[in-house]
């Protein structure tokens, strides 16, 4: 199954190479890749689409890693980093670094890594009490994160018309101006947060049995949860610095791996390329196929209601759980 | 009966007075600061002015300051009095002490519909809106609850809040869609997302007026049918009510009080949060008393809550949506780290 998923990532990355305001042929894309200098092709291939495409695999991987490590830990599809806002801390900091302090590039994305993490750990200390649960951790996040949304809408507000467009892109999400650095920034910060989950890999599979199964059996929960939330928080902050919060692939990512994958396989991997293919995919459908062009996050984020309502029918015909 | 059970049972058959004082004292704090509210702004004026304003004459720019405050105070009571009853609706019909519109994605429902009524079908007419609001808002109430009630068991708490914030989500990421490539009405748009009554006007008010009276009526009928629901479904229907009517009902009720102010206003979230758990505290669990301190408690939070908006940001203004989700905020934290959470 991973095969299958990582040609399919293959062939959807190709296609991204080729396709363009102009097609090129793919012994063109192979000749710039290896560093040929082709007339034409090396402008468009090496300079804008690569650049894209790096980019979004990349944010897509970091997505889906984190989204799915959420959703495992807090045993609730809903519950996804995006959902119960504990990723909205970077979207705030970073409109209020365009808007009120003309921030842009590292500085830009170093501020927004810092108040996600900050933020996440701050709905970690408010659903402590002896102890934290899953679903007080969901709530505490659902009530952070609608008071970080109404300052978000608060400093759109204030921001100038000329600001105002470019906060709107970049809060829906979006990979256009792609540059090679940020890609490299990203592999990265997915090495590193990505070593604290897969490192605890077995762990978190366990708490898919409950909490007090898991203890039960030797895990030590907290531990696991604390380097999960920091592990997923970080690769999702530093995306979202680069890239604006992508609506719902952090969501969607782990559902769909699951229903490949089947009941009993891992989905921290699957989810993470199916993550990679949802933003790639989703890029290219808002570049090429719909009337006007629109950024990523609009595609995605329009997945995330139709995802929803097919939620419901399934429940409803089988009885079945989340 | 033991002497000290007695002295408990007392209290509660001598509360009637002393509830009719409390609401009486929240019936003048409303009329306290609807003065407030039309006192105060970002221009000072004196007491001649403000009973000239108040009369309607616009003859200087104090009198003119004070005449606009009017309609915009009486908005943000009229509203603050729906949200505040719709939340307490809402949180007996599901009874679920987390539920309100702005939690529940309601209010974001009622934004979308008027965002794609605006893109798609031409809507200009200000009355249109009123009705595609409460069209909005009821779909997403259903929508929510169908969610929120997946899977095994009832629709708990936190599967309603987690449905309802899904709900929001994806709903806010579709008027970005919609909003996105059209720049002609992305002003107007943001206005949508983020709830404020300045710039009230009495047209607006007298559109709303009749769909907040309506909703009111339907509320306070459903009091005696809140209270049996509170027994559970079962209790309920063993003394003779019909429990899905009276559930539909008294949601109709709310849901038109919502998308009636979400279409007044914007959205404006946690009023009916917190107003039904301040009013249980002061009032007890009975909805006959409970509803028409909620709709007090609410005018009085979001006369308040807008003129804390227009003091802390002199010369400018904070929307007064922006205020009570960071009072609101910290109390929807408080309410979920107090219960526990398989109470909840």
């Amino acid at each position: 199954m991973l095969l299958v998923l990582l040609c399919g990532l293959a062939a959807a990355m190709a296609l991204a190479l080729m396709l363009g305001q102009s097609f090129t042929p793919p012994g063109q894309v192979l000749r710039v890749l290896a560093g040929e200098d082709v007339p034409g092709a090396s402008f468009t291939v090496g300079q804008l689409r690569l650049p894209r495409t790096l980019l979004s695999v990349l944010a897509g991987f970091s997505f889906g890693l984190g989204g799915a490590a959420f959703q495992i830990m807090l045993r609730n599809p809903l519950a996804s980093p995006d959902i119960i806002g504990v990723s909205a801390g970077s979207a705030a900091a970073a409109v209020w670094g365009i808007v009120f302090m003309s921030l842009e590039g590292p500085a830009l994305s170093a501020l927004s890594v810092a108040a996600g993490l900050s933020v996440a750990l701050l709905i970690y200390a408010l659903s402590f009490k002896g102890g934290v649960t899953g679903s007080r951790l969901i709530l505490v996040g659902i009530g952070v994160s609608a008071m970080i949304n109404s300052f978000i809408s608060y400093a759109l507000t204030q921001a100038p018309s000329w600001d105002l467009q470019e906060a709107l892109r970049w809060l829906t999400g979006s990979v256009n101006g792609a540059r090679l650095g940020q890609s490299g920034f990203l592999a990265l910060s997915l090495l590193v947060f990505g070593a604290l989950i897969l490192g605890r890999r077995r762990d978190l599979e366990a708490l898919r049995m409950g909490d007090d199964l898991a203890a039960a059996l030797g895990v030590r929960v907290g531990l696991t949860r604390l380097s999960v939330i920091l592990g997923a928080v970080g690769m999702i902050a530093v995306a979202t610095a680069t890239t604006g919060p992508i609506a719902f692939v952090a969501f969607l990512s782990g559902p769909i791996a699951a229903r490949i994958v089947g009941p009993n396989g891992s989905i921290l991997i699957p989810a993470m390329l199916v993550g990679g293919g949802l933003v790639l995919g989703g890029d290219l459908v808002g570049q090429f196929a719909l009337p006007s062009r629109y950024p990523v996050g609009v595609v995605t984020g329009a997945l995330g209601a139709p995802f929803l309502i097919y939620l419901i029918i399934r429940a409803n015909r089988t009885g079945a759980s989340l | 009966m033991t002497v000290a059970e007695r002295q408990r049972v007392r209290p509660v058959s001598g509360r009637e007075g002393w509830r009719a004082a409390a609401l009486l004292a929240l019936a003048a704090a409303v009329v306290i600061l609807c003065l407030v509210s039309v006192a105060t702004g970002t221009r000072s004026v004196g007491w001649v002015d403000i009973r000239a304003g108040i009369g309607g004459a616009t003859e200087t720019i104090g009198q003119a300051a004070v005449a606009a405050r009017v309609p915009r105070t009486l908005l943000a009571a009229l509203v603050g009095a729906a949200l505040g009853l719709s939340g307490t609706i809402l949180q007996g019909v599901t009874r679920n002490p987390l539920a309100d519109p702005g939690i529940l994605g309601i209010n974001n429902g009622a934004g979308l519909a008027v965002v794609i009524g605006l893109a798609w079908f031409g809507m200009s007419a200000d009355s249109s809106f009123v009705w595609v609001a409460i069209l909005g808002a009821g779909m997403t109430a259903v929508f929510v609850y169908a969610i929120g009630s997946l899977g095994r068991g009832a629709a708990t708490p936190l599967k309603l809040a987690l449905a309802g914030a899904a709900t929001a989500v994806a709903f806010s990421s579709l008027t970005m869609a919609v909003v996105l490539p059209r720049s002609d009405i992305s002003g107007g748009a943001l206005g949508w997302q983020i709830g404020g009554v300045g710039g009230a006007t009495f047209e607006r008010i007298e559109l709303v007026l009749p769909f907040l009276l309506a909703g009111c009526v339907i509320g306070m009928l459903s009091a005696r049918k809140l209270n049996m629901l509170a027994l559970g479904d079962e209790v309920a229907a063993g003394l003779g009510e019909r429990v899905a009517l009276a559930r539909g009902m008294a949601a109709l009720g709310a849901v038109m009080l919502c998308g009636a102010a979400t279409a007044a206003c914007g959205p404006i979230a946690f009023v009916g949060l917190m107003v039904p758990h301040a009013g249980r505290l002061v009032f007890g669990v009975d909805h006959r008393w409970l509803l028409p301190c909620s709709a007090l408690a609410g005018a009085a939070l979001l006369i308040g809550a807008d003129v804390i908006g227009r003091l802390v940001a002199r010369p400018s203004e904070l929307d007064v949506g922006i205020v009570t989700a960071f009072l609101g905020a910290p109390f929807f934290i408080w309410i979920v780290r107090r219960h526990r959470v398989r109470e909840l």
